[in-house]
């Protein structure tokens, strides 16, 4: 029997964030836990099911372990579909060649078997390391309205940050006349957010012409969009409005878990309309004690807070002791934060400990940045972790 | 895997609490937060390698059958064996729905004798414990019992209409008398309803029950064969909680507050329930919280004290709620103050009501109520 799906999504989860230090020692960035209970590849994976995408291909090459039992069949996700569904393709041994992804574009045209077992009209390729909520049927929309070969999701950015972006500038109705990459003196203010929709065949003729070429990158932003435009191919931006933000870094990733907090939260992850699906973790609710102190900060399932907690995000299983003041700061699932030790502007990964009485992180204002205790660290007691430390992975 | 089936009843004590199971069955009554009591039932079945578990049903079963669905979250959507509901099965002579335990066990005889299994645990979904009926099972083998009944050490004064029985127990936990509603005083061993027995015996007992038209399983099939069967009792010496009127609803709810009584009943986090994909519970600026269990989805911006909040439970600003449970969705708006009262879900309660019950009885706002 013939069957097909109108448009498959392709998530980039192989990069290893190295830009994100002790939080990726051991895991994809993808899999970093973000805003309490979530990983970062919910987002794009609640959003393809959210707009109506049930087939996914997760490209992973980086520590898989946790990604891979993270997805798992894609239940949580209702992705555990007979056809489509998430896969998760890692490398693999092949007649010809047996090769690690070498760029975005090749980790792509080495799973085209994969996307044409489904026959799609349009790829759909993402990232796995943005925050956001987005309606990609709205910009299939688009992409169909304009007649288009390949359209790019771009969001507006402060002018004076558009050297640290890829750069699209556009025509009338969003045609694309030139790319940008991180430009001094930018003449649009739109970046690409690395969210490409092709039509297959396209997607299919460019990847194959690339890796016929032996000088190129194979990469999309570098290789095959610039290869797109030079040959005359109808390219449209599709600007976006709405949360969006690129995690990269232990300073971007803070500030994203921090636009969770506060009286109205530029990220807002209660949207019923738009749910933000995860792997529950198996749990009972929180117990807050009788002396704890917690204000304006999320705290997830699991948690047993004795202390103070504020303007903090705190996954679930996070042990707070009496006396404990958590501010400020990130920590992930399973950390315990003794009695008496004081965490400030810090990220504690999973099961880290901080000893009792134990001091981690100075405030934002000593300028010394954010302090990072790794997954598994443990801090001894009455210990001093200075602003801007980072404690890398600590093996059992 | 264990070599027994598990069978649960969900109706059993439902006129119990009446207030809790006007739209749901007992065993979908939720409790602590998270959770729907059958939860702890099911789970226990799963921590004690029981995976193929049969829950009969007979009315107001939609909330129960919406919770577990396929039984997935309990690992027990499985292709052998695993979750099966057992809604009534009406046959042209018996048309009437059932109101006994025995008259259940013959609706669903079938399920008994199909399976493979050597034992057969049977449960209602009353209690929250933490209890693991393969210790049952190999007392019950080491005594050679022909039935073990779980009992526990309780007060005489928890006893109900439907939770009456009192064993008088011998040598090594031989069950000597079972009384049905005696006068007594003090700490007994209360029946806890749990059954153990071989799934033949369970299939004999039933059918020869059907042929002489009896009723009542523990009276008239367990009892009168005292002195026929090797009936021997099991003390479960853990914390048990036995819900068996609103009051004890809300008094053993608030018992969770203790932490010692938490950790023993989600020892290892080994209790499992449908997952709702609620965002983190949010703490708003002046939120003061303390001394309570808090689920997820909640939005917090008042005064919360001695309490349990349900998922997505809102309390606004200025608010104040003190020794409350608030099941799912209720929302309690600005400056509003209420003290010992249970809302049922989605209960709305207006800026400055105040409302108080006290803590030996509860004030109980139904389900979608506004005040």
């Amino acid at each position: 029997m013939y069957k097909k799906k109108e448009c498959v999504a392709m998530l980039l989860a192989g990069g290893q964030g190295s830009r994100l230090y002790a939080l990726t020692t051991k895991i994809a960035k993808p899999a970093v836990t973000f805003g309490g209970k979530y990983r970062i590849i919910d987002f794009p994976l609640s959003n393809c099911v959210n707009s109506g995408i049930d087939t996914v291909g997760v490209l992973t090459q980086y520590q898989p372990l946790v990604l891979n039992e993270y997805i798992g069949n894609g239940q949580p996700w209702d992705l555990d579909r007979s056809f489509g569904g998430v896969h998760i393709l890692s490398p693999y041994q092949a007649k010809n060649r047996s090769d690690w992804y070498k760029g975005t574009a090749n980790a792509i045209y080495q799973n085209l078997y994969f996307i044409k077992t489904y026959d799609p009209d349009y790829v759909l390729v993402l990232s796995g390391d943005h925050i956001y909520k987005m309606d990609y049927s709205a910009m299939l929309d688009f992409h169909k309205e304009n007649g288009a070969a390949c359209t790019i999701a771009a969001i507006k950015v402060p002018m004076e940050e558009t050297s640290r972006f890829g750069i699209i500038n556009t025509a009338e109705g969003g045609r694309i006349t030139e790319f940008e990459e991180k430009p001094k003196h930018a003449r649009s203010d739109l970046a690409s957010m690395g969210i490409y929709i092709f039509n297959a065949d396209k997607l299919y003729s460019y990847l194959e012409a690339d890796d016929a070429d032996p000088k190129s990158t194979n990469d999309f932003g570098k290789d095959i969009l610039p290869k797109m435009l030079a040959a005359g191919e109808r390219l449209f931006a599709y600007t976006f409005e709405g949360y969006w933000k690129d995690v990269g870094t232990i300073e971007s990733l803070y500030e994203a878990n921090m636009d969770l907090l506060g009286e109205n939260p530029t990220l807002d992850l209660s949207d019923s309309g738009w749910r933000i699906h995860s792997r529950n973790p198996i749990a009972p609710p929180q117990y807050v004690g009788k002396d704890a102190k917690i204000r304006n900060s999320i705290v997830s399932l699991g948690c047993e807070i004795e202390g103070t907690v504020e303007n903090s995000v705190l996954s679930s299983g996070v042990v707070v002791g009496k006396g404990a003041v958590v501010k400020d700061s990130i920590i992930m699932s399973g950390a315990e934060i003794a009695d008496g030790a004081v965490v400030t502007y810090s990220i504690v990964d999973e099961e880290a400990r901080v000893g009792a009485s134990a001091r981690v992180g100075e405030e934002r204002a000593s300028g010394n940045g954010i302090t990072v205790v790794g997954r598994g660290c443990k801090v001894d007691e009455n210990a001093v972790v200075g602003g801007g430390q980072i404690l890398d992975i600590c093996e059992k | 895997m264990s070599n027994a089936i598990g069978i649960v009843f969900s109706n059993i004590h439902d006129s119990d609490l009446p207030e809790l199971t006007q739209q749901r069955t007992l065993a979908s009554i939720p409790f602590c937060g998270r959770y729907r009591l059958v939860d702890f039932t099911l789970s226990n079945m799963v921590n004690s390698d029981i995976t193929k578990v049969g829950v009969i049903t007979k009315s107001n079963y939609q909330s129960l059958m919406d919770h577990i669905g396929s039984g997935k979250d309990w690992d027990l959507a499985r292709r052998y064996g695993g979750l099966r509901i057992l809604p009534p099965f009406g046959v042209q002579e018996n048309s009437s729905l059932y109101n006994t335990r025995l008259e259940a066990l013959k609706n669903n005889v079938g399920f008994i004798e199909k399976s493979s299994e050597e034992y057969v645990v049977m449960t209602d979904c009353d209690l929250v414990c933490n209890m693991d009926y393969d210790e049952v099972i190999r007392f019950h083998i080491r005594r050679n019992a022909d039935v073990t009944l779980v009992y526990s050490m309780a007060d005489a004064a928890e006893m109900t209409p439907t939770n009456n029985t009192v064993l008088s127990l011998g040598d090594g936990g031989k069950v000597e008398e079972m009384a049905f509603a005696p006068r007594v005083h003090g700490k007994v061993p209360l029946f806890a309803n749990v059954f153990v027995m071989k799934r033949d015996l369970l299939y004999n007992l039933v059918k020869d029950a059907i042929s002489h038209n009896k009723h009542h399983f523990s009276s008239e099939v367990i009892a009168e064969n005292i002195d026929a069967l090797r009936i021997y009792g099991f003390e479960h010496r853990g914390y048990i909680a036995k819900i068996t009127s609103l009051v004890s609803y809300y008094e053993k709810s608030m018992e969770l507050l203790d932490r010692d009584r938490m950790n023993e009943i989600f020892f290892n986090n080994n209790v499992f329930t449908k997952v709702r994909d609620s965002a983190p519970t949010v703490y708003g600026d002046d939120a003061s919280v303390s001394n309570s269990l808090i689920a997820d989805g909640c939005v917090i911006e008042g005064k919360v004290k001695n309490s349990i909040l349900f998922r997505g439970v809102n309390v606004a600003k200025g608010a104040v709620v003190d020794g409350c449970i608030l099941m799912q969705d209720t929302v309690v708006c600005e400056k509003a103050s209420l003290k010992c009262i249970i809302t049922d879900k989605n209960v709305v309660i207006t800026e400055r009501r105040k409302l108080a019950g006290c803590d030996v009885n509860p004030f109980y706002l139904r389900k979608g109520s506004t005040v």
